[in-house]
């Protein structure tokens, strides 16, 4: 069995791991066009902060490779796949043969086109070069002055890393709020109040519309409402779209990102496609998306290099969710945490004097979402009752309690996760 | 793998277990001195959950598959190679509460003392018997050999 | 309120160079005792409430606890103790009769302790049990006249018996008096080790059923929990006369202790106070007495022995005798110092006698009669050790019954105040808070290592009287010497002095 892998990040590592758990003879390839290193993307910001140095953004050890097994071939990208021949060729001319192919490309930033983007001190924040590059560009110029595209998760946690590196920093947000996605309102304002607080220019409804320079650096910017901000760096954090040019070039079913069954298998049989690439089931909105977060992409690798190898371990689904922390303030968005009061039950709790805000939000007596700002300690409890699909309605008071606990369950439920390993509900 | 079993028509609500995990993770082991000088510096590994007579100390259910291992973005959490237990890598924990956000027993919890990382049982590390199942005064918590299965909690 | 003369009894010593301010004790004392101080982060003890049952000290990781005897002094006065003052002064104060639990605390004279066993030397061998085998199995029942055959078998019918592998029974205690966990605990060890428990007059919780083989069910003046089912689930059967803690008294469990389970368990309404009457309203006589052996055994299709428990009073030896006359296989005698969850505290310290001295005059007066056959005796009323098993089978017993002791085997600390209901071990409470501290996994397991340890015990010191079988030292006075003791008091006891 020959297994290729496209990309090295959390997909693949799942993957891996899964497929070593069941099998030690399979010949894994892993190609990317990056460098040897497994590191955590999410991680990047607490990198680009100054929080962790280099070597702490490494996601598994460096003998994770050997240890697992695993040819890699680093820096080289592949180019095209070929699903007849059951191969793939890389930049470098190499054509490397599969029996299984699992396609973990992610995603790719999304940067508008507009004037600029040549200048030096533009940036994106996705991948180590890029952090890297900013990282070290921040370190020549003396209190830098910063501008955020996007006030997404990606934009925020730029924007709170640069704060952190003494940046002033300038976010912009196309949207009437920051994140919109994920938040809600009074969170969205809490949390853009908090950035406000400290400094921060938060510009809603607002984008960049040409970047200015001189002598090739990045000087100011002009925006939307034609005014200007002057700055030494951009940095484009609006997310990132499926990486998904390969797999439409081998003629693989793709709508935003690669269709995938509950397998990660995508129209091919031979061909998996799993993480931000793949469009897969989301149990909430029961309906498959592309949702990029880090533990649907390690969970949906884990899945497919499973099913490689010949164990079914069909995906439950995921439930997109994030947390972000905003000048020491954690947010947290599971499931549908946005979604309208009409049509749901919604619960709020707001104590605005410390930061503190929680919203649920429950359909036909069952959770589908929650938004927790503050206190976020024990949210997980929410995301399980998310996940299993758990009747609340009995209890929905006591879940905005102060103190989540897991006495504010169903009692056949709590006694089914205090069991722990293996027990269904 | 051997796993905390919690019975809570035992758990008398004494907190004892809090204070011999604390006791437990403290430099000195000693239980008056962790209390007089690393109090402010460490939290105990479980959580207490307490309603009216029904109480039980709840730690890490172990999942098969855990959850906070798929979600955590820095590789702190893993499985002990000896042990198998899940445990966290303080030393690579960068406080992201991904794992907080996953954790469908609510077992993970900040520690803000002083640092920033996600605080959780590790079992007493490979210990023969965790603290809180040694000094537990009624049987409400037992330490026992059961074996993985099909699904986790989540 | 006016203030109250009356003093705490205990003052607690909390060293505070190893207090931690964990709290154990603040959530283990339900009488509030110990209160966490947030401002100071520290706890303070309310010395005034505390019982000096022990659990915050037993449970203290730092041992930074101690209960001591309040020394607060009264001018010293051989008449009027500092109990008779501060009983008088609670009384003042209260207008009522003054409560108590467990037995007489009262120093009269403890037979026990001034009775000597024997042991072999030289002219007979004495045994060793780690190499020999030795017999602790009794049977209780009525025992034949005579045995007759006929072609080389058997003939006689024999009356129903208990077989007891230890002859050490636990005694009779209710389900109400003491938590469902006490009472599983009982009857799962009983199991374990091979004798049984009572039901006391609690009736018999469906949970326990399966135990049955090793219970005793008790028909008491208040006949509850009493129905057909329940005297066909056990063993055997007591018609409970009289408890030696509280003779010629009743029961009384108070309403609040009448939980749901307990309802339905004693067959009462929840929450009513369940009252068994001083009297049997049927019995007023050994005819009557009769009657209701013979109703149960009935009842029971005579498959099962009948006990008859009274106790220790003056009369005891006539008494015993209308017993056995009445048709009872088993005389249960429970003495002065027997336990109770709840009787008047002078009705406790003042009525009944001693249970060696009742023992001895019963187990006399049935052999003087020729009917000592006709029924095993068993005894009761603070058996405190294994030595004090082995003298009560010498002066004349069959079997004990041991309650006090089981119960501190489950944590009990004899504070004395079970009637509070606030029993801080989970024994004698009916509080959800405090009967699940008592995990009857843990009791039952104490509670066999309690009896496996005093039948060894009791084999070690057969052995050294060269005896292999305990049925030989029943009622073998020989082996048995007083010391310090008078000559009324030997010749009751039926035993020499030391020296003799």
């Amino acid at each position: 069995m020959r297994i290729v892998i496209i990309g090295n990040s959390a997909t693949a590592v799942g993957a891996i791991e899964s497929i070593r758990e069941h099998d030690q003879s399979a010949e894994i390839t892993v190609i990317s066009d990056e460098g040897p290193m497994i590191y955590s993307r999410p991680m990047l910001s607490h990198y680009l902060a100054g929080e962790i140095d280099r070597a702490r953004l490494a996601y598994r050890p460096s003998d994770f490779w050997t240890r697992h097994n695993v040819a890699v071939i680093a820096d080289d990208a592949v180019v095209s796949i070929d699903p007849v021949g059951h191969s793939v060729e890389t930049n470098s001319g190499r054509v490397i043969g599969y029996d299984r192919l699992l396609i973990a490309t992610g995603g790719q930033p999304i940067v508008p086109p507009l004037p600029g983007l040549d200048l030096d001190g533009v940036f994106t924040f996705t991948r180590q070069g890029d952090a890297t590059q900013l990282s070290r560009f921040l370190e020549g110029v003396n209190s830098p002055r910063a501008l955020v595209v996007g006030g997404g998760m990606i934009g925020i946690k730029a924007t709170d890393s640069l704060w952190k590196r003494g940046a002033h920093v300038t976010m912009v947000e196309l949207a009437p709020m920051i994140l919109a996605a994920a938040l809600d309102g009074p969170a969205s304002e809490m949390v853009c109040r908090l950035l406000r607080e400290n400094g921060v220019d938060v510009r809603t409804e607002n984008t960049v519309t040409e970047i200015h320079g001189e002598d090739g650096r990045v000087r100011y910017a002009t925006l939307k409402d034609a005014s200007t901000v002057e700055c030494d760096v951009v940095v484009f954090g609006i997310g990132v779209r499926p990486n998904s040019g390969l797999a439409n070039a081998a003629g693989l079913k793709v709508n935003r990102g690669i269709c995938v069954d509950e397998f990660m298998r995508s129209s091919n049989p031979h061909i998996y496609a799993a993480g931000d690439v793949a469009e897969a089931y989301d149990l909430v909105v029961d309906m498959n998306r592309t949702v990029a977060i880090w533990p649907n992409a390690y969970r949906q690798g884990a899945i497919a290099g499973a099913h490689m190898v010949g164990i079914e371990r069909p995906d439950p689904g995921g439930v997109a969710m994030n947390t972000v922390e905003v000048m020491g303030v954690p947010a947290m968005s599971i499931g549908n945490g946005n979604a309208p009061e009409e049509g749901h039950d919604v619960l709020v709790r707001l104590d605005e004097s410390a930061n503190v805000y929680r919203r649920l939000v429950l359909r036909e007596g069952r959770l589908v979402g929650a938004i927790l700002v503050g206190e976020i300690d024990r949210a997980g409890i929410y995301t399980g009752l998310i996940r299993n699909r758990i009747d609340v309605g009995q209890q929905r008071q006591r879940l905005l309690d102060g103190h989540m606990s897991l006495l504010s369950t169903p009692e056949q439920y709590r006694k089914h996760v205090v069991r722990g390993a293996g027990i269904e509900v | 793998m051997k796993r905390i079993v919690i019975h809570e028509e035992h758990c008398i609500g004494c907190r004892l277990c809090e204070v011999h995990c604390l006791v437990q993770h403290s430099s000195s082991r000693d239980v008056i001195k962790a209390y007089r000088r690393e109090r402010a510096l460490i939290m105990p590994r479980l959580i207490v959950e307490e309603s009216g007579p029904l109480s039980f100390a709840l730690q890490c259910r172990q999942c098969d598959e855990p959850s906070c291992l798929e979600a955590c973005i820095s590789g702190a959490m893993h499985r002990d190679e000896r042990t198998g237990a899940v445990v966290c890598d303080e030393s690579r924990c960068v406080g992201c509460w991904m794992c907080i956000m996953v954790c469908p027993a609510g077992a993970i919890r900040q520690n803000l003392l002083g640092t920033h990382i996600a605080s959780k049982c590790d079992l007493c590390y490979g210990a023969e018997e965790p603290a809180c199942v040694a000094n537990c005064p009624n049987g409400a918590l037992t330490y026992e050999d059961i074996p993985d299965q099909e699904e986790g909690a989540a | 309120m006016v203030l109250s003369y009356t003093m705490p009894a205990f003052v607690i010593e909390r060293d505070l160079s190893r207090c931690i301010s964990c709290q154990v004790c603040v959530r283990q004392c339900a009488n509030d005792v110990h209160v966490y101080d947030i401002e100071d982060d520290c706890v303070h003890s309310q010395d005034a409430q505390c019982v000096g049952c022990h659990r915050c000290v037993t449970l203290c990781p730092t041992h930074a606890l101690s209960v001591q005897r309040n020394p607060l002094a009264f001018r010293a006065h051989a008449n009027w103790s500092d109990q008779a003052l501060r009983n008088i002064y609670r009384q003042a104060e209260s207008g009522g009769m003054l409560l108590t639990g467990m037995g007489c605390d009262q120093p009269y004279r403890i037979y026990w302790d001034h009775m000597l066993l024997n042991a072999s030397q030289v002219t007979n061998p004495s045994i060793d049990p780690m190499r020999e085998p030795m017999e602790l199995t009794t049977y209780l029942g009525a025992k034949p006249e005579r045995v007759a055959f006929s072609d080389g078998r058997v003939e006689t019918e024999v009356a129903p018996q208990l077989r007891l592998d230890v002859p050490i029974m636990f005694s009779a205690m209710s389900y109400g008096s003491i938590s469902f966990n006490a009472c599983e605990s009982l009857a799962r060890a009983s199991r374990e080790a091979g004798t049984f428990y009572n039901t006391g007059e609690g009736g018999l919780h469906p949970a326990l059923y399966q135990y049955g083989a090793n219970t005793i069910a008790q028909v008491a003046s208040g006949r509850f929990g009493v129905h057909l089912e329940y005297l066909n689930a056990v063993a055997a059967l007591e018609i409970k006369i009289g408890q030696g803690a509280k003779p010629g008294i009743g029961g009384h469990l108070p309403g609040e202790k009448v939980t749901p389970d307990i309802s339905a368990t004693r067959m009462i309404p929840v929450g009513t106070d369940a009252l068994s009457p001083a009297p049997h309203h049927d019995i007023y006589s050994i005819e009557d007495l009769r009657q209701l052996i013979y109703a149960l055994k009935e009842a029971t299709g005579y498959a099962k022995p009948v006990s008859v428990k009274v106790a220790a009073v003056h009369n005891i030896a006539p008494i015993a005798s209308g017993i056995v006359r009445a048709g009872a296989d088993i005389v249960a005698i429970d003495g002065l110092r027997g336990g109770t969850g709840a009787a008047p505290t002078q009705v406790r310290n003042n009525v009944g006698i001693p249970i060696e001295l009742a023992l001895a005059a019963v187990d006399q007066r049935l052999r003087d009669e020729g009917i000592r056959h006709r029924a095993s005796l068993v005894v009761a009323g603070s058996i405190r050790s294994s030595a004090d098993v082995i003298k009560a089978i010498a002066l004349g017993a069959d079997a004990v019954y041991v309650a006090t002791s089981a119960l501190v085997a489950m944590g009990c600390h004899l504070c004395q105040n079970c009637y509070t209901g606030k029993c801080n071990w989970g024994i004698a409470t009916q509080d959800p808070y405090l009967t699940k501290r008592l995990n009857s996994d843990l009791g039952a397991q104490r509670l066999t290592n309690l009896l496996r340890a005093w039948s060894l015990e009791i084999k070690e010191m057969m052995g050294g009287m060269g005896l292999n079988a305990i049925e030989s030292l029943r009622g073998h006075r020989d082996h048995l010497r007083g010391v310090g003791l008078n000559q009324v008091e030997l010749d009751t006891l039926g035993i020499r002095a030391a020296g003799q």
